[in-house]
């Protein structure tokens, strides 16, 4: 027997800052600017310049702050995040927000290889394009890609949504559970067990709210609903070109 | 695996001793496990999933013997002379160590391959000696992190209940690229065991075959792992020890390249390492011994003048003291056990015997983990049969097993003259086999011959 998994609408982070501490990036540590996030307290706000695509920038926050990265950022941006807000204002590496667990994260730019990657709640917004993998096993985390998605993106995705408004690249939703998926654009292909679904009032609903939660203007009647198929959930001798 | 086409209660057709006098043949091929792999596979059409590791025979600790002291060495007094057996694990870059009392730690098992019962025994015996336990794949639960003095958290790639509260509460890290009994395969976990509580904790639909993925999510190879151990270090600020776990398939370029990855501590684990459930041709034919592995992963930490400094942990197939001493002897600073420690909880007791007979199956065989229908109440999620096992009584058991070892392995090193279990070296130990000679890389009994050897 199988039970599903509910999607629920979750509440990000809303901070209000009012006096930002700055941290620059040519002067301090990476360790140092970290070890100060984990000590921030609720309503903190932090803005980080010259971050020169340092990794790990922001990564463990627990608690409703908000920083401001003024720059590129590499591998791991607001890793692990939890409650707060993380804003970069450029692009950003490999495994944006992993594992992330509450709060938000917005990236102006572009994003690399599996943003989201993991993540359980909250919500990552990617003004400009996604790279491969985006959304690889995440868990209840929602996901808005201003632009295209690279191929395997929401590979074993388990919950959550991802909305793409440009297209999505080869063998989208492979091995997928319980994740939604929209995309406004074409998709190359689809992967293992992805198929469209029927888009219900529930689900314009939905889109809406995430369209809006992540400031975008895109009507959501011009999406395509993507899910599994859910032919994968058992072991099967006739499935087996499909793992 | 079970005997599926077999009739409960049918006779045979000649009682084995007559066949026996008959004169009739075995084939050395196609023997009777093999017959029955086969009836089974055209039966099904399913490959074989189970639990246990390599069950074939291979070269291993038990081809390696002791030279004990006698005129030119000096052993110590038994019951006087103090051989000390604590280890320090992660000091590399680790702020908080794990300070160990015993190097006999408990390997990594999931709770929803485990019952929550197995899970907090584990955690009691181990935190009554002294010793770490270790999570699996599927989260921290309540129970263990209560029960565990020291508990590591695995970083696996399905990140199944991975979240950073637990990763904060953890006193160690193990990211895991593999297991010794299928180097490069991914988890898997059966409906039967995907319970409602095992599901919420991995996101996944109740009841649900659970697929889980062989490779990291977000990164690939040793250059972006240096960056995700810093990223984890940055998380826990650089206070909780990073482990970096491999089956044995490499382990000399693996263990170089996980140092150089920036790990506090290598784990080994080989192909005699359990699991929970996989194909049986993956677990039989995918990896090396562990006796193979640990000589190559001493060698890589000794070209980089880090052995003893990134501490490396063992583990397939520790049963004894005399494993631990052999581990130890051959460079490890630790060993773990799973198998082991489940058998010393009730596994495979031969007080079941009824109930695995009528599974197919008997004492001593039983490796049907995936099933979930364990009648020792350990690899189960069925509440009846996980209520058989009692996890204060459990885990009193594993404390008298694991003191069991380290009382063996400190005999051993007595004999040989050492004051700690670590100042065990390999020059203590002679090989049976040619075989474990030259994995081993430890002379032949009796010659100064090592195959191999320059």
């Amino acid at each position: 027997m199988v039970t599903l998994i509910e999607t629920q609408t979750q509440d990000y982070a809303t901070v209000t800052d009012e006096v930002s501490t700055l941290v620059d990036l040519a002067d301090s540590p990476v360790r140092d600017l970290n070890q100060a996030l984990h000590g921030a307290a609720d309503g903190q706000s932090w803005t980080v310049e010259n971050p020169g695509g340092k990794h790990s920038l922001a990564v463990g926050i627990n608690a409703a702050a908000s920083v401001t990265i003024n720059g590129h950022a590499g591998y791991y941006a607001a890793g692990m995040h939890q409650k707060g807000e993380v804003t970069v204002n450029g692009n950003a590496g490999v495994g944006l927000a992993e594992n992330i667990m509450s709060g938000k994260v917005h990236v102006k730019g572009d994003a690399s290889q599996s943003a989201a990657a993991t993540g359980h709640g909250g919500l990552v917004v990617i003004d400009g394009n996604a790279g491969a993998r985006c959304g690889i096993s995440m868990k209840g985390v929602d996901i808005v890609v201003g632009g295209n998605i690279g191929h395997m993106s929401a590979f074993m995705a388990q919950a959550g949504r991802l909305v793409v408004c440009g297209d999505a690249g080869d063998a989208l939703g492979d091995s997928i559970y319980e994740a939604r998926i929209y995309v406004k654009g074409t998709v190359a292909s689809l992967g293992a067990d992805c198929i469209e679904k029927p888009t219900k009032a529930e689900h314009l609903a939905e889109l809406a709210g995430l369209l809006a939660a992540a400031g975008r203007a895109d009507n959501p009647t011009e999406f395509k609903r993507y899910g599994s198929a859910r032919n994968l959930y058992h072991f099967s001798v006739h499935n087996s070109t499909s793992y | 695996m079970t005997i599926t086409s077999l009739t409960p209660g049918a006779p045979a057709a000649f009682p084995a001793r007559q066949v026996e006098e008959l004169g009739l043949r075995e084939s050395a091929t196609f023997d009777r496990a093999t017959i029955a792999d086969i009836q089974r596979a055209a039966a099904t059409g399913v490959y074989d999933i189970r639990g246990w590791g390599a069950k074939r025979k291979v070269p291993h600790f038990d081809d390696l013997l002791f030279l004990g002291a006698s005129m030119s060495r000096y052993p110590l007094e038994g019951y006087r002379e103090k051989c000390d057996t604590d280890v320090v694990l992660g000091d590399r870059y680790a702020s908080k160590p794990l300070h160990l009392e015993t190097p006999v730690t408990i390997a990594g098992m999931s709770f929803g391959a485990l019952s929550a019962n197995a899970k907090e025994a584990l955690g009691r015996g181990a935190s009554e000696v002294g010793t770490s336990t270790t999570t699996g794949d599927g989260g921290m639960t309540p129970e263990e992190r209560g029960q565990s003095k020291h508990l590591v958290y695995q970083y696996l790639p399905s990140r199944y209940g991975m979240n950073p509260d637990d990763l904060r509460k953890a006193d160690a890290i193990e990211v895991v690229l593999g297991q010794g009994a299928k180097p490069g395969g991914g988890g898997m976990l059966l409906g039967q065991k995907i319970t409602e509580r095992v599901a919420g904790m991995r996101t996944l639909p109740v009841g649900i075959d659970q697929r889980s993925a062989s490779r990291h999510p977000d990164w690939t190879g040793p250059d972006d792992l240096e960056i995700k151990i810093g990223e984890l270090r940055e998380i826990t600020d650089w206070k909780t020890p990073i482990y970096v776990k491999i089956g044995a398939s490499r382990p000399y370029y693996d263990t170089a390249l996980a140092v150089k990855a920036g790990a506090d501590v290598v784990v080994v684990d080989g192909m005699q390492g359990g699991t929970a459930a996989t194909q049986q041709v993956f677990i039989e034919n995918v990896g090396i011994p562990t006796l193979a592995a640990i000589p190559q992963a001493v060698q890589a930490l000794q070209e980089l003048g880090l052995h003893r400094k990134v501490q490396l942990i063992v583990s397939g197939g520790i049963r004894t003291g005399a494993d631990v001493a052999k581990a130890m002897a051959l460079g490890a600073d630790a060993v773990a056990i799973g198998t082991a420690a489940l058998i010393a909880l009730g596994d495979n007791d031969p007080r079941y015997a009824a109930e695995y007979a009528a599974m197919g199956s008997a004492a001593g065989y039983y490796d049907d983990f995936q099933d979930g229908r364990d009648p020792a109440g350990i690899t189960t999620q069925d509440p009846e049969l996980s209520s058989r096992l009692d996890p204060i009584a459990g885990g009193r058991r594993l404390a008298n097993y694991l003191r069991v070892l380290t009382m063996e392995a400190q005999t051993i090193a007595r004999a040989c003259g050492k004051s700690h279990l670590r100042n065990l070296e390999p020059e203590d130990l002679v090989a049976l086999t040619i075989e474990a000679s030259a994995m081993a890389r430890v002379p032949l009994a009796g010659t100064s011959w090592i195959p191999g050897a320059k």
